[in-house]
């Protein structure tokens, strides 16, 4: 009511909603962002460590709110619960300015050519919607390169043999290893593996105006504090703001989009930073709150002509759901391997992502972020007790003398595990929540023990003197790799959104993020959530033909 | 004005140690609590403190370092149970009751007068959920346990912003260095540092 039309407006200044908002702002156009958190700086980095993304035991630092964003979680036995945003089994990713690029580990794959079509590579998989995507590895390769040297990766992955060809390196050499790095490169060597620094959005040298990497132990899950890392919240949203194109709307949570008495979209409905509700009329609406907020959003937009939401005509939207189901060891060593050289995670192998005998898909494995003190409790082996002397006598051998390797393992996708729209609880602006059910398909569990197995392998050789395995659970995962809710297809009847990510059926409205993943690769998602969205941004822009009248 | 009150919150009284550690950290906890209160905890009667205290102290157990009592768990757990923990406070206040009970019923004392035989043998028997029923029901009873596990590791690995980890004992034990004095970090020295 009141407000000014713009040509597009953005919900989510995530991964995907803020390269959208800055591309079509540098295009000419009127951009409003809508972001439901609040802009962090580094100066909010609190090195908190039982308040971050990572370990929200009191609570997450930069959102969702404990008490205003509920959940639903229906367990595999049909039994439901609300959980609040810091609990387990919330699947919760950062809600603010860059989402979860505001406080991520950063790690920055390309996924390989095979993961855009593990249909034609594996065939079908029982009990998996298991598709190829409609665009390729070959569409997306440009738009990959720009994200790398747009937003900044650090790295070396030429000794990686396995990747699809890229035209340019990276533009930031990798960080120096750490003890970790230099013990485990010649134990994958001797096993005739392909070892090689990951690539991470973190600088390592000064680039985009900001510091490199100070190298602290507070890296995954906590604020920067010298903005080291390369977030779309200092790098493409303050460029977007720049051309003055684009106005960042913060505390705006999406209510939903709004239809004309045709069907056609014509705007988002929000609730601003003071609770009143606001309609902002657009051209265009781009939905990018990340794989279980955007499809709860398309769930709630319901109108006479949508009955059961927008682009749900097939029942689509929510369904897929998936992470990535994570696996990997831990190995003792003689000697203390700990240095205290952030972010910890330096080397990684893809000797495992496909190819694998008798599976399907795999993925990489890479040694862990820095385990906190906190965090170290849970990972004893099984055979020391959980509590008491020899606890504690476990934690002070083995803290500095542990490394851990862990990968994620790609997930067949499963059509049960889905978001809905709770019938019944509502958040606290009295919004439906997103209900989550479903759990992951036996072969993906298959697919992390035969990682742990390799991770295991590979720390041994180390010289680790004694291993224990991190094995996967079946339950539903997501979390901040959440992914597949708006599948991307030429099918109608089987995708919800075209190649490039517009909703079918809809000339005007699209969902970027990782919802239009078809499959996850075997690799952390970030990097292709932000390479769809400078794709699916070049592809509106193409078809952009100047707003209408308002 | 919101730095006047951090700066407030930041002093603390000198530490006098007189009367054990839990003493000392029940009376810091006392000149913070606002409101008039003569409770030394926010949440914990002294009775509930003493108690907790002993259970985490076995969870943790003092040797050359310091163990859950002397790391001020108590005081991250009260502490919690005022913040994002006030939803485990009815559990808190039923737990601590009958682990007493169940003391009382066994050994003819309080938990916190058990031998450290007697103490670890009573909460194996609550861990596996086999508490005589007339005390607790016994499901409860384990999931009460696994919570104070899990604070009492919090309490003692965690930050020491978050009132316990005393002095970063921990920290120091697992060789981890505290929190480098950097950027902001002037200005919100850490009372260790």
């Amino acid at each position: 009511m009141g407000l000014r039309k713009v040509n597009a407006v953005v919900v989510g200044a995530g991964a995907g909603g803020g390269i959208v908002g800055k591309e079509l702002a540098q295009a000419g156009l009127s951009v409003v962002l809508l972001e439901r958190g609040k802009w962090y700086s580094a100066f909010d980095c609190r090195k908190d460590d039982l308040r971050n993304q990572r370990n929200s035991t009191l609570g997450n630092a930069f959102g969702p709110d404990d008490e205003r964003d509920p959940r639903v979680v229906v367990d595999p036995s049909g039994r439901e619960r609300i959980v609040r945003g810091s609990e387990g089994g919330y699947q919760n990713n950062a809600a603010c300015v860059g989402g979860g690029t505001f406080s991520y580990g950063a790690m920055a794959w390309r996924y390989m050519e095979q993961d855009f079509r593990m249909r034609s590579v594996y065939g079908a998989v029982a009990g998996s919607t298991l598709e190829d995507w409609p665009i390729s590895y070959d569409d997306l390769e440009p738009y990959y390169e720009k994200a790398e040297w747009e937003i900044g990766v650090s790295g070396d992955d030429t000794g990686n043999p396995f990747q699809s060809p890229r035209r340019k390196p990276l533009p930031m050499p990798p960080l120096a290893p750490t003890r970790e790095h230099l013990i485990l490169k010649p134990a994958a060597l001797r096993l005739g593996l392909h070892p090689f620094d990951i690539p991470m959005l973190r600088n390592s040298v000064p680039y985009g105006g900001r510091e490199p990497c100070m190298r602290c132990r507070w890296c995954v899950g906590f604020a920067c504090e010298v903005d080291a890392k390369c977030g779309t919240h200092n790098t493409v949203i303050p460029k977007a703001l720049a051309t003055r194109n684009c106005e960042l709307r913060t505390g705006a949570m999406a209510k939903e989009i709004l239809t004309d008495e045709r069907g056609r979209v014509t705007g988002v409905a929000y609730f601003d930073r003071d609770d009143r509700l606001q309609e902002q009329p657009a051209d265009l609406v781009i939905v990018s709150g990340g794989a279980i907020e955007s499809a709860r959003l398309l769930l709630n937009s319901k109108s006479r002509l949508h009955p059961n939401g927008l682009g749900n005509r097939y029942d689509l939207v929510g369904r897929n759901l998936q992470g990535h189901t994570y696996a990997g060891a831990n190995g003792l060593f003689e000697e203390a391997v700990y240095d205290d050289l952030g972010p910890g995670a330096s080397i990684a192998i893809c000797d495992y992502n496909h190819g694998n005998p008798g599976l399907v898909g795999g993925g990489l494995l890479a040694n862990e972020f820095i385990r906190l003190p906190y965090q170290f409790v849970g990972q004893a082996p099984n055979h020391v007790p959980r509590w008491g002397k020899a606890h504690k006598d476990f934690m002070r051998h083995a803290y500095r003398r542990s490394i851990a390797i862990r990968g994620p393992a790609q997930e067949m996708p499963v059509f049960d595990s889905r978001v809905q729209a709770d019938p019944a609880v509502k958040d606290y602006w009295d919004i439906p929540v997103a209900r989550l059910s479903g759990g992951r398909h036996p072969h993906s569990i298959e697919v992390g023990n035969f990682l742990a197995a390799k991770a295991e392998a590979w720390l041994k050789e180390a010289g680790a003197t004694y291993t224990w395995k991190s094995l996967p659970g079946p339950g539903l995962s997501a979390g901040q790799h959440q992914a597949g809710t708006c599948r991307m297809g030429k099918d109608p009847k089987i995708s919800v959104v075209d190649p490039y990510c517009r909703v079918h059926g809809h000339d005007n409205l699209y969902v970027v993020d990782g919802s239009v993943h078809v499959t996850n690769g075997g690799f952390n998602p970030v990097l292709t959530i932000m390479a769809i969205a400078y794709y699916a941004s070049a592809g509106l822009l193409r078809g952009w033909k100047g707003g209408g009248s308002s | 004005m919101p730095l006047r009150v951090f700066v407030t919150n930041r002093s603390k009284p000198p530490r006098r140690k007189f009367l054990g550690l839990v003493v000392t950290a029940a009376a810091s906890a006392a000149t913070v609590s606002c409101g008039g209160s003569r409770r030394p905890w926010r949440f914990l009667s002294s009775d509930e403190a003493l108690t907790l205290s002993a259970v985490s102290e076995r969870i943790i157990p003092t040797d050359q370092y310091a163990g859950a009592a002397g790391a001020g768990v108590v005081a991250y757990i009260d502490r919690q149970l005022n913040g994002p923990y006030r939803r485990f406070r009815k559990i808190y206040r039923q737990g601590l009751m009958a682990i007493d009970s169940a003391s009382a019923a066994r050994f003819s004392r309080r938990f916190a007068e058990l031998t450290a035989e007697q103490a670890d043998q009573l909460l194996k028997e609550l861990e596996a959920g086999k508490l005589p029923p007339a005390i607790w029901d016994p499901a409860q009873a384990k999931s009460f346990f696994n919570l104070v596990v899990a604070h009492t590791m919090q309490g003692f690995y965690g930050d020491p912003r978050h009132g316990g980890n005393t002095d970063a004992v921990s920290w120091r034990m697992l060789g981890v260095p505290p929190l480098p004095l950097r950027g902001r970090w002037k200005y919100e020295r850490p009372p260790w540092a």
